[in-house]
């Protein structure tokens, strides 16, 4: 007993041979485990099926307008370099495909299930790189939110005013309300710049700084009126409308009351 | 002693403070005079009494904000419980407002009570005013009193504006910074304006207390002063009633002061009041903290004023860009020069009205019987007019949020409303004129025919005739009540000259005059009624 014991002791020649293909497990294994872990979070990686369910979809739904390839047709621009956040904003908020031309594309029911959204997104990513989808790290809602008020009134409240309740453009185009739209699609926003909307790219509004714009939108979209109505957050002009229609108008009515004459 | 004891007993607490005081301060006499006062009862008389309530509630609010609020631009870095500004340098007067909205106990409810009943004061000073014009009530004696109320009005715009930019939010710095850049338009005196208003450059760190003095002390004062002139003389003139069988230009129809009026008013103030309380507690307004403090680099989609300056936005926003004129060292800028023009015009005119109308009529007559409108057809469609043009210049003030909440095109609001800003006051004018005089004729109708009573009738030769049922005695007096005016002819002065004036003169009493419906006079009335007896 005491010689087998001392057989299998760690000054067997075995042992060294043991150590290294535990470590060898460990370490390949926690590897494979890690890996797959960043892919999971980043879908950096897209296997070539979706690409091509992506392109099948593409063909059937978009190509008419986009060209076949993704060229760019005389009615609407190429998608080539576009990146994957554009097609997840355009598709996912309803944008596209669009329903007829005008002055700006309008908002209507999305058209499809998420991951045939992200099979188009991953079709066009594959063309020539672009922006892409964020991952959740930059839509955690932890910003500083003073700074992105801030940030948010310097860069984006003279189209989509102090609160995000929308603005005119010219020609019928305009900045569109922004109390609805999730974290994912401002993000994806502000680096594509979708219609005439401008691109922010990382050197002029870094990602903590978008991170902050978002907390404050949540901020703005969960919080409740402060002061009663807040008429649409659309400023003194639905005041002015409240002031004479309903204030005046209701004291007028009071005053026909008083000065009626008794039967 | 004793003697007095049973005096006391005799009439009571009442009576005994009545006597104090009526031997200290004569009240016997004021109430007698005062209290007999008799005013006529009609639900547009009672527009001016609701901008008085507002301006009584502005006085409480006010007084209440004034405790609370810090009027300086000294920078601070706010620390108050709103999240979305924590950390934030912002202006002192800026970070007051927040805590009176957050922090300081009903300082919310008082603000949006203030800012409310500001809104409310300048709309029923207007509406009051639109009544007054459309009835005449303008005319001889009360010229004077159109243009103390005038003053009023144009006051209440001043106090409302600078109230405005008190917060030093970014809306009421944007709205400054408009109102510099007017300044800094005009020509020569432009820049050293505006550097003397703001104490040097734009936005500098003067101008809130400066408007903080104006807000809380010229203004009001002045508000007062003119207050008290403009009621004095509705007391010197007595009240204007409209026409109504046994109203005439010598009485007043009405119930006395004391104590119908002392308890209608009185109960009418706490529904004014009410009124503003409940919107201030459900409806926000000029929510401050959404804006931010103020920066002169961003501007906010959506920045407006306050209802009251907008047409003067409005004029702003419509006037065509680019035209400028240099003459000598200055460039006259007419993008800012013209609305500028077009807004003080249009209050000037609106300022002198009864002196033209009084010069045009050459009436020199009192008037204390109101005219229907439809009665003066010119009078009418000129405020038509007027009020078109104001109405359009007033909606330019929102091109841009008619342009986003009715899908248009921004550019397409904006030179649709410049061509009917030219446009529509003239068919306002000749649209009104036109039913003025078809509602004169109508009422001619009436009198001389009375009403339909749809009763047909078959005559026994066979001829079918509609009944006719007359309109009765008050009905007739109402319709007949008017004076009829006729065009003056140009006449050549003791030289035998014709003056310009006189020509001027002659043309606009044509415009006036010249298409008019005489009331039915008692010849015609005797006729058609002798007419309809036949029958």
């Amino acid at each position: 007993m005491a010689i087998k014991t001392k057989k299998f002791s760690r000054r067997s020649p075995l042992a060294a041979v043991i150590v290294v293909l535990a470590g060898l497990l460990v370490s390949g294994g926690g590897y494979m485990a890690a890996t797959a872990a960043v892919t999971n979070t980043t879908k950096t990686e897209v296997s070539q099926a979706t690409i091509d369910t992506g392109k099948k979809l593409f063909l059937a739904n978009c190509a008419s307008c986009h060209g076949k390839n993704a060229e760019g047709t005389a009615n609407a621009p190429t998608l080539i370099g576009v990146g994957a956040a554009s097609v997840d904003f355009q598709v996912g908020t309803g944008r596209m495909p669009a329903q007829a031309s005008g002055p700006q594309v309008e908002v209507k029911a999305v058209q499809f299930k998420q991951e045939d959204i992200d099979a188009l997104a991953a079709y066009v990513a594959s063309l020539a790189p672009g922006p892409e989808v964020p991952t959740d790290s930059y839509l955690s809602q932890v910003g500083n939110v003073t700074h992105g008020g801030e940030l948010f009134r310097i860069n984006c409240a003279m189209c989509h005013n102090a609160v995000g309740a929308g603005g005119a453009l010219t020609e019928g185009k305009y900045a569109p309300k922004l109390t609805n739209t999730s974290a994912k699609h401002i993000y994806e926003a502000m680096v594509t710049g979708p219609q005439n909307m401008p691109v922010f790219s990382n050197s002029n509004l870094s990602p903590a700084d978008k991170s902050d714009i978002i907390s404050y939108l949540q901020y703005v979209q969960k919080t409740p009126s402060i002061g009663g109505d807040e008429l649409s957050n659309l400023g003194p002009v639905a005041e002015g409308l409240v002031a004479w229609l309903l204030v005046l108008g209701g004291i007028v009515v009071i005053t026909i009351w008083l000065g009626a004459k008794s039967n | 002693m004793s003697n007095a004891v049973t005096t006391k007993k005799k009439g009571g607490f009442l009576a005994g403070t009545a006597n104090y005081l009526d031997e200290r301060v004569g009240i016997a006499g004021i109430v007698k005079d005062f209290g007999r006062k008799i005013f006529p009862d009609h639900w547009s008389f009672m527009l001016g009494e609701v901008a008085l309530y507002s301006f009584l509630v502005l006085l409480l609010s006010g007084t209440f904000l004034t405790f609370f609020f810090n009027p300086t631009m000294a920078e601070t870095t706010y620390d108050g419980v709103f999240g979305p500004l924590k950390g934030a340098h912002m202006s002192s007067a800026y970070a007051s407002t927040l805590n009176i909205s957050f922090e300081v106990r009903g300082g919310l409810l008082m603000r949006q009570v203030h800012h409310w009943a500001a809104l409310l004061f300048v709309a029923a000073a207007g509406l009051h005013m639109l009544r007054v014009f459309f009835t005449g009530a303008f005319r001889k004696p009360r010229e004077i009193n159109w243009v103390v109320g005038f003053m009023l009005f144009v006051l209440g715009m001043a106090g409302g504006f600078t109230g405005y930019s008190l917060p030093d939010d970014l809306l009421s710095g944007n709205g400054l910074r408009i109102i510099d850049g007017m300044l800094k338009g005009l020509p020569w005196i432009g820049s050293w304006t505006s550097s003397l208003l703001f104490g040097g450059e734009f936005p500098g760190n003067q101008i809130v207390p400066r408007l903080y003095s104006l807000h809380i002390m010229i203004v009001p004062a002045l508000i007062l002063v003119f207050l008290v002139v403009h009621l004095f003389m509705v007391v010197i003139h007595k009240h204007t009633h409209y026409s109504g069988a046994g109203k005439k230009d010598s009485n007043v129809v009405g119930y006395p002061l004391m104590p119908v009026y002392v308890a209608k008013a009185g109960g009418f103030f706490f529904i004014v009041f009410g009124v503003i309380m409940l919107t201030a507690a459900f409806v926000t307004i000029n929510p401050v903290w959404n804006y931010g403090g103020y920066d002169p680099s961003p501007v906010s989609a959506g920045t407006q004023p306050d209802w009251y300056i907008g047409f003067l936005d409005g004029a702003l926003r419509l006037a065509p860009t680019g035209i400028e004129t240099t003459v000598g060292t200055a460039t006259l800028s007419w993008n800012i020069l013209l609305p500028m023009l077009v807004g003080v015009g249009l209050l000037g005119v609106v300022a002198v009205y009864p002196f033209i109308e009084g010069w045009i009529t050459g009436d020199k007559r009192e008037h204390h019987v109101l005219d229907r409108p439809r009665n003066a057809p010119t009078r009418t469609a000129i405020g038509a007019a007027g009020v078109t043009f104001y109405a359009v210049l007033w909606a330019g003030a929102g091109t841009d949020l008619i342009a986003t909440n009715f899908k248009m095109s921004l550019n397409n609001v904006l030179s649709t409303m410049q061509i009917l800003l030219f446009v529509a006051p003239v068919l306002a004018y000749y649209t009104t004129k036109r039913l003025c005089l078809s509602l004169q004729r109508k009422d001619r109708e009436i009198v001389l025919h009375g009403h339909e009573s749809g009763r047909i009738v078959r005559l026994p030769h066979g001829e079918y005739v509609e009944i006719h049922e007359p309109a009765d005695v008050y009905q007739v007096w109402k319709l007949t009540d008017f004076k009829e005016y006729a065009p003056i002819l140009a006449r050549p002065n003791e030289k035998g000259i014709i003056t310009i004036r006189a020509r001027i003169r002659s043309s606009l009493s044509k415009m006036f005059f010249e298409d008019r419906v005489s009331p039915v006079s008692q010849t015609e009335l005797d006729a058609a009624k002798h007419h309809g007896e036949l029958h």
